[in-house]
């Protein structure tokens, strides 16, 4: 499979930054100099909320506009504060990020479909967030530890997650898809909210190890409501720890629009915990890689936590267990469409000549390759096994269970064909 | 008497209570425009409005301490924890307030609170959407906990528990959501059994089974089966998990002489340790053999290509049962 771009980007940012970031003089940004920021960033209306959405979440509070350096029609426009922080980005690593953005697409879609062939138990659909998820995700080192939701799915893909790993937890075949250490990333969080303080203390432990590493939380809009991601920017910024956290506000919380959560601009709330936030165009890659450079460059010379309001649209159902049509407009929808975090980087090759025909053909032959090695690798998942279910509950013995592994094994050993003991009623 | 499934009757229990009591108010994530996950409060947001039906931001504590306030100010709160494994932010509040106020201020306040919990496994999800943590709750003096097995208990219950002046822990068994049976919208809360009361389902003479919620189905099938073994199974819906109805199994167990207890949830610290221990102090010398547990292992809820290992089958009933009787099982030769 074709996954060498995607690899070779962790390696990449990880010797880049591993020393030279300290040493030649990139730009900074410290708390007051978000204030500035905010002042100077471009005036594009993205992320104020669709036509079915009612009064945009934050339109009471002190509101701000969003980080943009490629505007939805595909132009790169260009920003003082944050071009710097994107300079390495040349024509290649354009699209090379494309590429990405295009094959976790394929990914979603072909999951999406594995799950309504009965291949899958549920999924999270991430369409709409892959500009979020991969600018974001690109942007690490592979030292840093990254704290997810179940929807980071392209997070998992660009931190080198294999593919039918990513999948193992939605087919039911496995209790998470990977170790977490292998790529430096905890497995998907369902309760929502819990991953900030794992990351917030995660933080706590590099910093007490002196390490340039850092910790960066994923987490949505309606975990913002959560006592558990208050009490995690209570932490963070008491013992100013190396966490970017990172929100995807993709508007919606199942049906809750996010005006219900917040009324204020999510990135406002940070302030009151005395963290310096960015808000930036979810569905701009290139943006949200500047925001999470600047970020990671704050935790990692000690100037503790940024919180980074990514603005962006869930284009699918919750899960797809999910029938959005019950509570949201079609227009909304429409409307983001029109932001596609997709479309616009292709207009952009195409503006500077590089969307060939052959790069074209690469790309759709790595999406579709990806695609081929998902359902393979997903159908072709070996079934765990009955007395699986009493695994990996203690690191010793234990002597209850024990005891009902035993005689489970004995009661099934009573069907003589071990089989025949849930075939008939089964959970049912 | 009308035909509709165990989702609609916890609807219409709703929307009587909603009609009946104008300080009854729901609240919970998704229960508005969405009418809920499992579409118990659909429609309800549409008829009584956004401040009786009420969508909440997304946090748990918060909808049970609010929920408190509400009682405080004279309000019967029913409020949905959108699943079982979703319902720990809230524990605090639950067991630390709900549970102590009324206690607390020696009677002075009241804590009307309903709390809807859809419960319990087999619908293939993933982690925390499958969990069965009642134990938590009836171990926990100051609730009241109880649990529905049929439409028309679930149409009845809800009211009654609504009713109650006492915190109530309302557990809904989701993989009978879709069940039917028919359902008389017109009982009297008044003269119907009350949510209190364990219920003998099904008659027998050689063994007492013990099931609640989702299992109760499964136990009435094992009854089904023996019966064309010739074993006479009596099947008791307990119902009540805080209090439990001992009268009612014990009065079961004096006949029979042998007791089988089954839920889904973990085996140790489980209503089944507290029903075979509370029947054994109460009538010992009428057991002919121990009580026997089938139940869910000490695990986490484990991913669904196993779950159905986890869950008490009927045929694990039926082993149980066997063991019971000092029949031929899959322990046979073994001790206890
Ligand atoms: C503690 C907890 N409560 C409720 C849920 C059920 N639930 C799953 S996802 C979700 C909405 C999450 O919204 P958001 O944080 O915006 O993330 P998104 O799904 O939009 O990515 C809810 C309520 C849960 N998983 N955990
Ligand atoms: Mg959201």
């Amino acid at each position: 499979m074709n996954i060498v771009s995607r690899v070779t980007n962790i390696r990449g940012n990880g010797a880049r930054a591993a020393g030279s970031r300290r040493d030649h003089k990139s730009p900074t940004l410290r708390s007051h100099d978000v204030k500035r920021v905010r002042a100077i960033v471009s005036t594009d209306e993205t992320g104020k909320g669709g036509s079915g959405a009612g009064a945009p979440a934050g339109s009471a509070g002190t509101g701000r506009n969003l980080i943009q350096l490629i505007t939805p029609d595909g132009e790169r426009v260009s920003h003082p504060e944050f071009d710097p922080w994107v300079k390495d980005i040349g024509d290649e690593q354009l699209c090379s990020l494309y590429e990405d953005l295009t094959a976790i697409r394929r990914i979603d879609v072909e999951a999406t479909a594995l799950q309504r062939q009965g291949e899958l138990g549920l999924w999270p659909p991430l369409l709409g967030q892959e500009a979020a998820q991969v600018g974001s995700a690109r942007a690490l080192r592979h030292d840093d530890f990254v704290f997810s939701s179940y929807r980071e799915n392209g997070v998992a893909y660009c931190r080198g997650v294999d593919l039918t790993d990513i999948l193992k937890v939605w087919r039911g075949n496995a209790s998470s898809g990977w170790d977490p250490y292998t790529v430096n990333m905890a497995t998907p969080q369902i309760i929502i909210g819990a991953q900030t303080l794992h990351a917030t203390g995660y933080a706590m432990g590099i910093q007490n190890d002196g390490a340039d590493s850092a910790a960066v939380t994923y987490f949505g809009d309606g975990a913002t409501s959560e006592g558990d991601v208050n009490e995690a920017l209570v932490f963070a910024a008491s013992f100013q720890v190396p966490l970017v956290f990172f929100c995807s506000n993709n508007h919606w919380a199942i049906s809750e629009p996010v005006r219900l959560q917040s009324h204020v601009q999510i990135a406002d709330r940070a302030s009151g915990f005395g963290i310096p936030s960015l808000r930036v165009d979810g569905n701009d890659v290139l943006a949200v890689m500047a925001a999470t450079r600047v970020a990671l460059d704050r935790a990692r010379r000690g100037g503790g936590p940024t919180f980074i309001e990514a603005v962006t649209y869930r284009m699918g159902p919750h899960t797809t267990a999910d029938d959005p049509t019950r509570y949201r407009d079609a227009n909304e929808l429409e409307d983001w469409a029109a932001k596609d975090p997709i479309d616009r980087v292709k207009t952009l090759l195409d503006r500077k000549g590089l969307l060939t025909e052959q790069f074209r053909q690469h790309v759709r032959d790595r999406a579709d390759a990806v695609a081929r090695e998902l359902r393979a690798g997903c159908i072709g998942m070996p079934e765990p096994e009955a007395m699986d279910v009493f695994k990996h509950v203690y690191s010793a013995p234990n002597s209850w269970l024990d005891r009902q592994e035993d005689h489970y094994a004995r009661y099934l050993a009573s069907f003589g064909d071990p089989a025949g003991a849930t075939s008939q009623e089964g959970a049912r | 008497m009308t035909q509709m499934t165990f989702a609609r009757a916890i609807n219409s229990g709703l929307r009587k209570s909603l009609e009946n009591d104008p300080k009854v108010i729901l609240m919970g994530e998704d229960i508005g425009t969405l009418g809920g996950v499992f579409r118990v409060t659909a429609g309800l947001q549409k008829d009584f409005g956004k401040h009786r039906v009420v969508d909440t931001p997304l946090a748990e504590s918060a909808i049970i301490g609010t929920a408190i306030g509400l009682a405080y100010r004279g309000y019967r709160p029913v409020v949905e924890i959108q699943f079982d494994g979703f319902i720990y932010p809230a524990f605090d509040q639950i067991v630390s307030q709900v549970a102590k106020l009324h206690y607390r201020t020696q009677g002075a306040v009241k804590m009307p609170i309903t709390i809807r919990v859809p419960f319990g496994g087999g619908i293939g999800s993933p982690e925390h959407h499958s969990e069965s943590p009642e134990a938590y709750f009836t171990h926990t003096s100051g609730l009241r906990v109880v649990t529905v097995s049929n439409p028309q208990d679930a149409y009845t219950v809800i009211q009654q528990a609504i009713q109650s002046d006492d915190p109530v822990l309302y557990f809904e068994p989701k993989r009978r959501y879709h069940d039917k049976g028919e359902v008389d919208e017109g009982i009297d809360l008044r003269t119907a059994t009350p949510m209190g009361e364990a219920r003998v389902l099904t008659e027998g003479t050689d063994v007492t089974l013990v099931a609640y919620g989702p299992l109760v189905k499964t136990a009435r099938d094992a009854a089904t089966a023996a019966a064309d073994e010739g074993i006479s199974i009596e099947v008791i819906d307990l119902r009540s998990l805080a209090p439990v109805d001992y009268a009612t199994v014990e009065a079961s167990v004096r006949k029979t002489g042998r007791l089988v207890v089954t839920h889904e949830a973990g085996q140790s610290g489980g209503l089944g340790a507290e029903v075979a221990a509370s029947i054994t102090e109460r009538c010992f010398y009428h057991l002919e053999a121990a009580p026997v547990r089938v139940t869910g292992f000490d695990v986490p809820y484990p991913y669904s290509k196993v779950e159905m290992h986890h869950l008490p089958s009927m045929d694990r009933i039926l082993d149980g049962v066997d063991r019971a009787l000092g029949r031929p099982n899959s322990l046979s030769g073994l001790e206890g």
